[in-house]
């Protein structure tokens, strides 16, 4: 048996120089091949990089257009968002409110409600308790968002109207406090990554000290946690502001400057999809005017993004 | 120097302990909120919807009499319109996340696609609608059509597909690269013979949970044009006559089970509460399971692998 | 004291499979392989000896441009394979093509999650080998220089995960044999196995030596004794001595030596 090896390898040793052109052109077809597949690869990876590029190129071309008809200074500063009615008004402003107010509560229900979670599932909990919940979190943040606005519009907002008898059917509290629980896996999820990379030194060193768990929860883990909590807070805040369907559904759709959650109003998401429902033609203002609103939605959400994305890489480098 | 007779007593102890007692049923409380939401609504849904839910409802176009509107159309359009987003999400999902995990070197190119990717998941999907309306709706004249709306929520499940395939494929350990290196495969073989098959459950798992995501995205897909009303199918992709394979239902115009929920949930009046809950009860059926199964898919994973 | 060494008192291969010249290595700026000259003896097994982190590994590793694969390493001076004398390391060689001449057997034993039978094939599957017949003759040949045949020749389609850490191993060896490797490096085959594992592994080198040149990096000073015919002695990458195996463990010229093989660092 090693006597063939043997013969084989002499065999392999006398090359002919045909042999070796063959080998090299070989050689030549399996580069060329693999460098059309890294290419074809490449150009699949730069489709995120043309996503982005063709999104504000084109929020950016019909907002323009729409900035030629509208002054600046009206967006920014006029109270009222009337675009399709005869004497059109464009202010952001009311959009802006309904945006921020609903955000608001949905960030009062979030915050408090996702940090005592997380804070219990990550240093509290047993892990028989954690594995369950996991993936209850996960289903709650995967119900798609037409449900939420049901929810907001047929069970809620009757539940509150209960409490607050003069509540309007559409109302800004429903849609807020769900949008809350919508985004609460989502907080939760982040926070304990957050409290579950501080080394279990730190704890070790609190416990040592006759600390009970609350307390090294409170004073340990979290302050050495910050920066990853508060980025998932940030995120979630970006999450809440582009929020849709809850709101198109059970916010109401008309555009109403107020900061009092008890009355109905319109988000820049909401008028985006009111618009789409409806008929508007290609170029008209009112087509534009949703890519304007589109425009202050995305950098909203930009700016959210990129700071809470900061926040978790400087947190991870500590950690 | 003398010991103390006894440990000098310690009132804070008990202070804490019961200030910890507190908080833990604050978080358990705050626990049984999320949870309790989850069934409040399937529990409404069900309620409300589950007598709705008949053959006849399956296989009815939406009417403007309640009782005897259906979902058919919504629920085809929902199908045919995955059928799109899958043949062109996932492919180029898995491709870039290849390119990522295996060639990708550090260089400012790779920084700035790693950038987008993270930058386009914290996106709002209603900006996916509005660039889809720009770009496949006017400037490539694709109209309101299933082709487009396969093609933005290709767009939007991307970022999702990207990280979880990566996530799969980096577990695969360095040692059975080198291995299959040091046999004298090239990297595409490599990729191809042993790490994507190793990691083909992982990548799975992401697909269900990104399709399931886009089953039930409404914003996007009412912003390129979908309609709520519908009272058709698209063209059969089957046809009687050569070829038999038709690409007419692309171009066609549809709606999809979201926009049917959302149309019947904004109609005033009680009638189509009901409709709206047995549409609901259905998408949350069909995300639960996907959801569902790429949990148990996970599951069998971590106990079966051992790297 | 220190001897002088003169060359004339080292031996030296009479003939050679391979041979670095002047070999030196750079993980980015930082160097692990200092000026080697190295001879690879045909058909007898070399063992490379040296405290942890002195670069045997880095060494072997060169032989078969695995760090081709990782970023920031640069190679200096030359690698050449008999009887061409090829540069191995030349920058117009492929490393893909150096890879099918020279196999690799690594510490932990790293089968493919496929079966028996495939994890021996996949080599020649990679060099177009399609047809069953010779596949299986091929494999079957592999296991039985990897002395694992009788032991899994009932059992082919069996997952290659379901042996034991030494049939394993040995199933690494059938796979680097199965394209008939001009040099066979083995890089602590039996670090990670128990000692009845590694004397079969012990066993089975010597045996497999009369076919295959073998060059082998071992922590085991005893081990090296035991199987290897030339041995070199590295510490921080750099060769310190290079002899027959009989003599420097009984006679070593350098001090350097002396010490390390009598425990006095390790």
């Amino acid at each position: 048996m090693s006597k063939s090896i043997v013969v084989m390898q002499e065999a392999i040793r006398i090359k002919k120089p045909d042999a070796i052109a063959e080998a090299a052109a070989r050689r030549r077809t399996r580069q060329r091949r693999e460098r059309a597949i890294e290419g074809g690869l490449f150009l699949a990876a730069l489709i995120s990089v043309a996503t982005t590029v063709t999104i504000i190129a084109v929020l950016l071309s019909e907002s323009i257009g729409f900035f030629r008809t509208v002054p600046l200074k009206d967006f920014f500063t006029d109270t009222l968002w009337t675009p399709l009615f005869a004497d059109p008004h464009y202010g952001i402003l009311p959009l802006l409110a309904g945006t921020l107010v609903t955000s608001g509560v949905g960030l009062l229900v979030a915050i408090p409600l996702g940090t005592v979670a997380a804070i219990y599932l990550s240093e509290f909990s047993s892990s028989h308790l954690r594995e369950v919940m996991k993936p209850t979190l996960e289903l709650l943040g995967a119900v798609p968002t037409v449900v939420y606005g049901y929810f907001a519009l047929i069970v809620v907002t009757p539940a509150l109207q209960h409490l607050w008898p003069g509540l309007p059917g559409f109302n800004m509290l429903g849609p807020g406090i769900v949008i809350g629980i919508m985004i609460m896996p989502f907080v939760i999820s982040l926070s304990e990554d957050a409290m579950r990379a501080v080394p279990m030194v730190l704890r070790e060193g609190s416990y040592a000290m006759g600390a009970t768990r609350l307390q090294t929860a409170w004073r340990v883990v979290v302050p050495a946690a910050t920066s990853g909590i508060v980025a998932a807070y940030v995120l979630g805040i970006s999450r809440a502001v582009g929020e849709t369907m809850v709101v198109a559904i059970a916010a109401g759709q008309n555009p109403n400057l107020t900061w009092n959650p008890l009355e109905p109003a319109a988000t820049i998401t909401a008028y985006i999809v009111q618009v789409a429902l409806g008929d508007l033609p290609h170029g008209s203002i009112g087509y534009q005017s949703i890519f304007a609103a589109g425009l202050t939605l995305a950098v909203i959400t930009f700016v959210f993004n990129i700071l809470g994305h900061m926040m978790r890489k400087r947190f991870r480098e500590v950690y | 120097m003398s010991a103390q007779s006894s440990p000098r007593p310690q009132p804070s102890i008990a202070r804490r302990k019961t200030a910890e007692a507190l908080f833990k049923v604050l978080g358990l409380c705050s626990l049984a909120i999320a949870v309790g939401t989850l069934v409040l609504l399937f529990g409404a849904l069900v309620f409300q919807g589950i007598t709705r839910i008949d053959w006849q409802f399956l296989m009815s176009y939406p009417s403007r009499h309640a009782a005897q509107a259906g979902i058919l159309s919504a629920w085809v359009g929902s199908t045919l319109i995955m059928l799109v987003t899958a043949v062109v999400g996932v492919p180029l999902g898995v491709a870039a996340a290849i390119y990522l995990e295996e060639y990708a070197r550090r260089t400012w190119i790779t920084e700035l696609i790693e950038v987008n990717v993270t930058n386009l998941a914290g996106v709002p999907s209603i900006i996916y609608g509005l660039l889809a309306l720009g770009l496949f709706v006017y400037i490539l004249g694709l109209g309101e059509s299933i082709l487009v709306a396969g093609l933005t929520l290709a767009l939007l499940i991307l970022p999702v597909v990207i990280v979880t395939t990566r996530e799969a494929i980096r577990a695969i350990p360095v040692e059975i690269r080198e291995a299959a290196y040091g046999l004298g495969a090239t990297k595409w073989q490599t990729i191809a013979h042993h790490v994507l098959p190793y990691s083909s459950a992982g990548i799975l798992t992401g697909i269900i949970l990104a399709l399931s995501r886009a089953i039930g995205e409404t914003a996007p897909i009412i912003t390129i044009g979908a309609l709520t009303f519908i009272a058709f199918l698209p063209p059969a992709p089957i046809t009687t006559h050569p070829p038999y394979l038709s690409f007419d239902w692309l171009m066609s115009p549809f709606t999809v089970m979201p926009i049917q929920m959302f149309g019947w949930v904004s109609r005033p009046g009680e009638d189509f509460v009901g409709n709206a809950a047995a549409a609901g009860v259905l998408l949350v059926g069909m995300t639960l399971t996907m959801n569902g199964l790429a949990i148990y898919l996970r599951y069998r994973m971590r106990k079966q692998v051992t790297w | 004291m220190d001897l002088v060494e003169s060359p004339q008192a080292q031996d030296w291969p009479k003939s050679l499979k391979a041979e670095t010249c002047a070999l030196s290595f750079s993980y980015g700026s930082r160097l692990a392989l200092k000026n080697l000259s190295i001879p690879v003896s045909e058909y007898q097994i070399t063992s490379l000896i040296g405290p942890s982190g002195c670069g045997k590994s880095t060494f072997l590793r060169c032989f078969n441009r695995m760090h081709d694969l990782y970023d920031g390493n640069r190679y200096e001076g030359e690698i050449l394979l008999y009887p061409d004398r090829r540069n191995i390391l030349a920058r117009e060689v492929d490393p893909i093509e150096v890879r099918m001449q020279v196999g690799m057997v690594f510490q932990k034993p790293n089968p493919f999650p496929k079966s028996i039978y495939e994890n021996v094939a996949y080599g020649l599957r990679v060099r177009g080998t399609t047809e069953r017949s010779l596949l299986d003759e091929k494999v079957e040949r592999a296991l039985r220089s990897a002395a694992l045949w009788e032991e899994v020749k009932d059992r082919l389609p069996a997952q290659a995960t379901s042996l034991s850490g030494g049939q394993q191993q040995r199933l690494c060896i059938a796979r680097a044999l199965a394209t008939d490797p001009e040099l066979l490096l083995l890089d602590e085959p039996t670090s990670a196995l128990d000692p009845m594992a590694t004397a079969s592994i012990e066993e089975l080198l010597l045996d497999l030596k009369r076919s295959v040149t073998i060059l082998i990096v071992t922590h085991n000073m005893q081990q090296a004794a035991r199987v290897s015919d030339w041995t070199a002695f590295m510490y921080v990458g750099e060769l310190v001595e290079f002899g027959l195996t009989k003599q420097l463990f009984t006679t070593p010229i350098k001090k350097q030596t002396e010490d390390y093989i009598t425990g006095r660092f390790g």
